[in-house]
């Protein structure tokens, strides 16, 4: 009985899924072509694509992990490792309440403390935004990682010698290693579908990425300003966008899987 | 014409019925007390270790015989409240001093662990961890050298010489316990300690290691905490008896184990309680 | 603190065993004694019938003791318990086939003419029953006060046995018809020194199961 009523739920899950999938699939097909995957956009009626949206995203995502990446992980390894008494308390709380942030008001925040800084939108700008949400998020599985490395391996590296910093970083983060990616990619997966922080930051451009203090396109953004279009030709190339984008976290989800595949 | 009195010398040296006393102490032992926070797991601990020599610590759980193995390479010094007073002298130095480096001790006093505990790394790897970090080789070659050595003085070498680069997690658990005495063996320290070694291994595979402790005494000063007394009876020279934190009785495990001084002692050889 | 266990079972019906060894050896020894000196030729007989049942009873606490061994590993008092009644066993049954001896020479000597002096034989088997018996009880109560007095008696024995050695081999010179007696009573008072030097031996084995001294071959430095 047990096993049928999961077997059920799951069903309706994976079933969600894949009508979605498919359903975007189905829709964005149509307008898919390799002209459409390099070109820039192009007024109504004379086509265009997303390159310049696909090569933005790859910006941001890249800034946002540059920035995130080893912030978060660093934070984690000190919140497990390190961090004893109330201020590490402290800290994992604020992180906590970080992730529940939704993340317009994270954009919000950095238009309020850079972009209205530099008088401009920027592709930094809009980095740093995703990486402050990406940020608690790798650290908290980070930190859970960590804490899942037996005692044991750490006690087995102090006794042969090795300073704690050591233990640390050649034993215990390898053997975190998976578990952290996993975070990492989570965290990659959440970002790379952000459009609102995006639209305070980032704000979005017809042009290819033209340096790191300009406005910058994004996969989001456009599939956004295409969908609230009036015109039908756009709308194809939001649904076909989505498939892009959709293709894309999956390529990424793939990639850190075989990435970090346990060989011991 | 040899003397009359000549003696005749037994095949193994039992070395412990000639004089453990007069072996110099590698590791003295003086006054200890240690305490996990407010409680005191270890009450004015003093006792010699000698060189060259297997010494047991037997006594019922929680008796604090891991404890004390564990004070004598500042292994505890990880969990945060712990307290030491008295001194560990290793070759005459204070261990516990200001001051004193606890990775060079740990470098001079090896450990093996009750759960083999191999790093999720290569056989060759994980023996090479120690000489890595150390920096005790200068050269691929020395350092390969070093890691045979090590797998051989651990009985492991011919089992594993074709797979090196495989995962020590693939080994079976009696591998992997001789894995870590390799990889304590490689950077050449001059003490090992060992909690409860083969207290997770099956019967061939516990023989097997007290063979290698057997053979590891010739060059290693040695201390093992076993739950099993005929284990302790069959590999040690020195035995030492712990009950409650306090050190009842240290004796050559022959005289221990036939004709202990104290009464306690005997009441937990015989099993009269345990 | 004290745990029931079952090697105590064990242990104690080892301690009846050998103990029951004991008694068999101490009968044996004043039936003999009682036979020679009595020249009472039936006792001498059931002597040498009851033999086989002492041998196998000591061939019983051989198998106990290495079960014990092999299945309990004892440790200290148990082990110095155990291998003492393994070394004692035999040498009870020792005693027991010297007894066997006297009882033949009982045999033989009641067809020849009896020596008024035999009296003298008898009283060096009446201290080695009582050798014997101290022994036996001392073992039981492991005291080694009392087994180390045992031990100071066997003197006696041996002064006794000299004595009358002495006096025999005057005795065989001077009337050379009953030499063959003479002989044969030599050697009954051989016998009985013999059992003193046992007896001696399961002593110093009690010393060493209560103190774990080990004091044979000290000769008389105990």
């Amino acid at each position: 009985m047990m096993t049928s009523l999961t077997a059920l739920c799951t069903l309706v899950a994976v079933g969600a899924l894949g009508i979605i999938l498919s359903y975007i699939a189905m829709r964005g097909i149509g307008a898919l072509s390799f002209r459409f995957l390099v070109e820039t956009p192009r007024p109504v009626g004379e086509g265009g694509g997303i390159g310049n949206a696909i090569t933005g995203s790859a910006v941001l995502l890249a800034l946002a992990c540059i920035a995130g990446i080893p912030l978060g992980i660093a934070t984690g390894v000190y919140l497990s490792e390190i961090g004893k008494g109330w201020f590490a308390n402290v800290v994992r709380f604020l992180i906590d309440t970080l992730t529940g942030i939704p993340s317009i008001v994270t954009g919000v925040f950095v238009y309020a403390i850079i972009v209205l800084r530099m008088k401009h939108f920027s592709a930094l700008a809009g980095g740093i935004a995703l990486a402050l949400i990406m940020i608690p998020i790798v650290a908290r599985t980070t930190e859970e990682m960590i804490r899942l490395v037996p005692h044991s391996l750490r006690e087995g590296a102090l006794a042969l010698g090795a300073p704690q910093w050591r233990v640390t970083l050649g034993v215990v983060l390898p053997a975190a290693a998976s578990g952290i990616a996993t975070g990492g990619m989570l965290a990659i997966a959440r970002v790379s579908g952000e459009t609102a922080p995006l639209l305070f930051t980032a704000f979005g451009s017809r042009f290819f990425p033209n340096g790191l203090n300009e406005p910058i396109a994004s996969l989001t953004v456009q599939i956004y300003n295409y969908a609230i279009s009036p015109y039908d030709e756009w709308h194809a190339q939001a649904w076909a966008a989505t498939l892009v984008l959709m293709t894309l976290i999956l390529l990424i989800n793939v990639a850190v899987r075989f990435l970090t595949r346990k060989r011991f | 014409m040899s003397t009359p009195t000549a003696t005749i010398k037994p095949k193994f040296e039992v070395r412990s019925r000639a004089n453990a006393a007069s072996q110099p102490a590698k590791i003295a032992v003086k006054d200890l007390n240690f305490y996990y926070g407010r409680n005191q797991a270890l009450q004015s601990i003093s006792v010699d270790l000698p060189e060259r020599m297997v010494t047991a610590f037997i006594g019922p759980s929680g008796c604090g015989k891991t404890t004390f193995l564990r004070t004598l390479n500042r292994m505890n010094d990880v969990i945060s409240g712990t307290r030491v007073e008295g001194e560990v002298l290793i070759d005459g130095e204070n261990i516990y001093a200001a001051g004193a480096d606890v990775v060079d001790l740990r470098r001079k006093v090896g450990m093996v662990f009750q759960k083999s505990n191999p790093f999720p790394k290569s056989i060759f790897d994980n023996v090479a961890y120690g000489l890595r970090i150390n920096r005790l080789t200068s050269n691929r070659g020395e350092l390969e050298s070093r890691v045979e050595d090590a797998l051989t003085n651990a009985a492991l070498w011919t089992e594993v010489k074709d797979r090196l680069k495989s995962s020590a997690l693939g080994l079976s658990g009696g591998q992997q316990q001789r894995l870590c005495i390799a990889r304590a063996l490689a950077i050449r320290p001059e003490v090992i300690l060992m909690d409860e070694p083969a207290s997770a291994l099956d019967p061939i595979a516990t023989s097997k290691i007290e063979e290698l402790i057997y053979d590891l005494k010739q060059r290693y000063t040695i201390a093992i905490v076993t739950h099993n007394m005929q284990q302790a009876a069959r590999v040690s020279d020195l035995t030492a008896f712990f009950l409650l934190g306090k050190l009842v009785e240290v004796n050559t495990t022959e005289k221990m184990f036939t004709a202990p001084d104290e009464k306690l002692t005997e009441d937990y050889i015989t099993g009269r309680f345990g | 603190m004290e745990v029931h266990r079952h090697l105590d079972e064990e242990l104690d019906e080892l301690r009846d065993s050998v103990l029951r060894l004991g008694g068999e050896a101490e009968a044996a020894l004043r039936r003999a004694m009682h036979a020679l000196i009595q020249r009472d030729r039936d006792a001498a007989r059931e002597v040498l019938d009851h033999d086989d049942a002492i041998d196998d009873l000591e061939m019983e606490v051989d198998r106990q003791c290495i079960d014990i061994f092999v299945l309990r590993q004892p440790a200290a008092r148990d082990l110095r318990f155990v291998m003492s009644v393994a070394k004692t066993a035999p040498l009870l049954e020792r005693i027991a086939d010297h007894a066997c001896n006297i009882a033949r020479a009982a045999i033989d000597l009641s067809d020849e003419p009896e020596l008024k002096d035999s009296l003298r034989i008898g009283r060096m088997g009446e201290i080695a029953s009582s050798m014997l018996d101290g022994a036996l009880d001392a073992f039981t109560k492991g005291d080694a006060a009392a087994a180390r007095a045992i031990i100071q008696r066997d003197s006696e024995i041996n002064d006794l046995y000299n004595q009358i050695f002495r006096d025999l081999i005057a005795l065989m010179g001077k009337q050379p018809e009953t030499a063959t007696r003479d002989a044969r009573l030599l050697l009954v008072a051989k016998h009985i020194e013999r059992i003193g030097d046992y007896v001696t031996d399961i002593s110093e084995l009690t010393v060493y199961m209560a103190e774990a001294a080990i004091i044979k071959h000290r000769h008389g430095k105990l």
